[in-house]
């Protein structure tokens, strides 16, 4: 499992960007491509190679007044997730 | 012919086939037995209009194919044009031709991602199938020069009966390659493919083979290398998703222009594909016969309307329904409940009994009889 230490960064190929016609948030990767839902756009928008997960979660917790244990676990879950579909290295 | 329907969500990408030209003849190659001549080519202008009405439309990636894309001198130009619209470019390419300087160009162009094809893990067997002597070895230069520029890489490996053995090497050289995606992909069998079915389609034991090389090498790779694997429909019980759905999800756009759903969606009789010469992407996609006709789930047949696989496998594939069951509106033989389903395995056993089947290579004019 991904640890809280750890930075994530998008992968060689991976582009994080907003899509004008969809109204929405697109990850587009080589030959695939992934419709982030609210929770990973937040989560997303704040990898940036240099934030740790935590300083991640940190952030995420500030600004939506939630407690980290509630946050930790579904951020953890998400870079999980995208780890194994190659969008992100952790 | 217009048909108003329901609008459709945007179409996710383009597959852009510039040209048929390639100079590889491999005996599964996807495109049409009947191959464009450069003459029919859309031009260099005609594309970039493809490629604004494609971003305009909601196209999020752009999938330069052929033949082989870099047998058009323009390619830098509409990677370049694709890139400034917004689109992710990717190119599928067999690799001969890309030189040092080529990659140099392509990179300046704003290239994001580059699919190499590879016809072998080695280099005898890999020549003779793309029929091409020396060619393994530039793919393999070729794949050492995307990895030096920092670009992305798929290795893409296609897998018949006469390489199935050797799917364990092709992810080792896939690895060796260090490349982000592999795919380990059989031939699928139209077209070409069909015309060589019996010297091409593995055997059950070969199938389970790979299968089971590919589930262990997922495991092994996980989190470092991604592996796609598309299997042949000769031994399945429920059908593929074909293109993710019938006008779902791509459009390809073929050399002389001719819009389709899929690269193979002209073998299938009763249609007029439209052309982007004359009427707009937009337009096709929302309201041609061509697009709308097998869309969605009303156009099923029975089981398939009443199936609960109905919205994950969109009813299978249409040219597969067309060339076995003989009706592109049919349920796909590949699934179980199709009363074609038996001639499958007929296939299989007469690919089985095939000895010294001669190969037809892809060429123009080779598939007339």
């Amino acid at each position: 499992m991904t640890e809280e230490a750890a930075i994530p960064s998008f992968r060689r190929g991976v582009k994080f960007r907003r899509d004008e016609v969809r109204d929405a948030w697109v990850l587009l990767a080589p030959e695939r491509l992934f419709m982030p839902d609210e929770t990973a756009v937040e989560i997303l928008k704040l990898v940036d190679g240099k934030r740790s997960i935590a300083a991640i979660i940190d952030d995420l917790v500030a600004r939506f007044d939630a407690p980290r244990e509630v946050i930790a676990p579904d951020v953890i879950a998400t870079f999980d997730d995208l780890k194994a579909r190659g969008a992100v290295q952790c | 012919m217009l048909n108003p329907g329901p609008v459709a969500a945007p179409p996710m990408g383009l597959i852009a086939e510039l040209t048929h030209r390639c100079p590889l003849q491999c005996f599964y190659c996807s495109n049409p037995l009947e191959l464009e001549r450069a003459s029919a080519e859309l031009s260099t202008d005609e594309w970039r209009a493809v490629l604004d009405q494609a971003a305009a439309l909601g196209v999020l990636q752009v999938h330069f194919s052929g033949g082989e894309p870099m047998a058009r001198a323009d390619l830098v130009d509409l990677v370049a044009h694709a890139s400034a619209r917004g689109l992710y470019t990717n190119i599928i390419t067999s690799g001969v031709q890309l030189t040092d300087a080529a990659l140099a160009q392509l990179l300046d162009a704003g290239i994001d991602h580059i699919q190499l094809s590879f016809q072998d893990a080695e280099v005898e067997g890999a020549d003779f199938i793309g029929g091409y002597r020396g060619g393994h070895d530039k793919k393999l230069a070729a794949a050492r020069r995307i990895r030096e520029a920092g670009l992305p890489l798929t290795a893409n490996f296609v897998v018949h009966k006469q390489n199935a053995e050797r799917v364990e090497a092709m992810i080792a050289l896939g690895e060796a390659l260090q490349a982000e995606r592999i795919e380990i992909a059989h031939v699928q069998y139209y077209g070409w493919g069909l015309v060589n079915r019996n010297a091409l389609l593995p055997s059950l034991a070969q199938l389970e083979h790979c299968t089971a090389v590919v589930e262990a090498a997922r495991v092994r790779l996980k989190g470092r290398i991604i592996i796609d694997y598309v299997v042949p429909d000769y031994y399945a019980r429920r059908p593929k998703a074909c293109m993710g759905g019938w006008g779902n999800r791509f459009i390809n756009v073929s050399p002389a222009g001719k819009a389709l759903p899929c690269h193979a969606a002209e073998t299938l009789p009763g249609f007029t594909f439209p052309n982007v010469r004359d009427e707009t992407l937009g337009d096709i996609w929302q309201h041609s016969d061509a697009f709308v006709r097998y869309r969605g789930t009303d156009w099923m047949p029975d089981p398939c309307r009443s199936c609960d696989r109905r919205e994950l496998d969109w009813g299978g594939c249409r040219c597969q329904a067309l060339a076995i069951a003989g009706d592109a509106a049919a349920v796909d033989p590949a699934c179980a409940m199709s009363p074609a389903h038996h001639l499958l395995a007929d296939a299989v056993a007469e690919a089985a009994a095939a000895v010294d089947v001669p190969l037809v290579p892809r060429r123009m004019g080779s598939a007339r009889r």
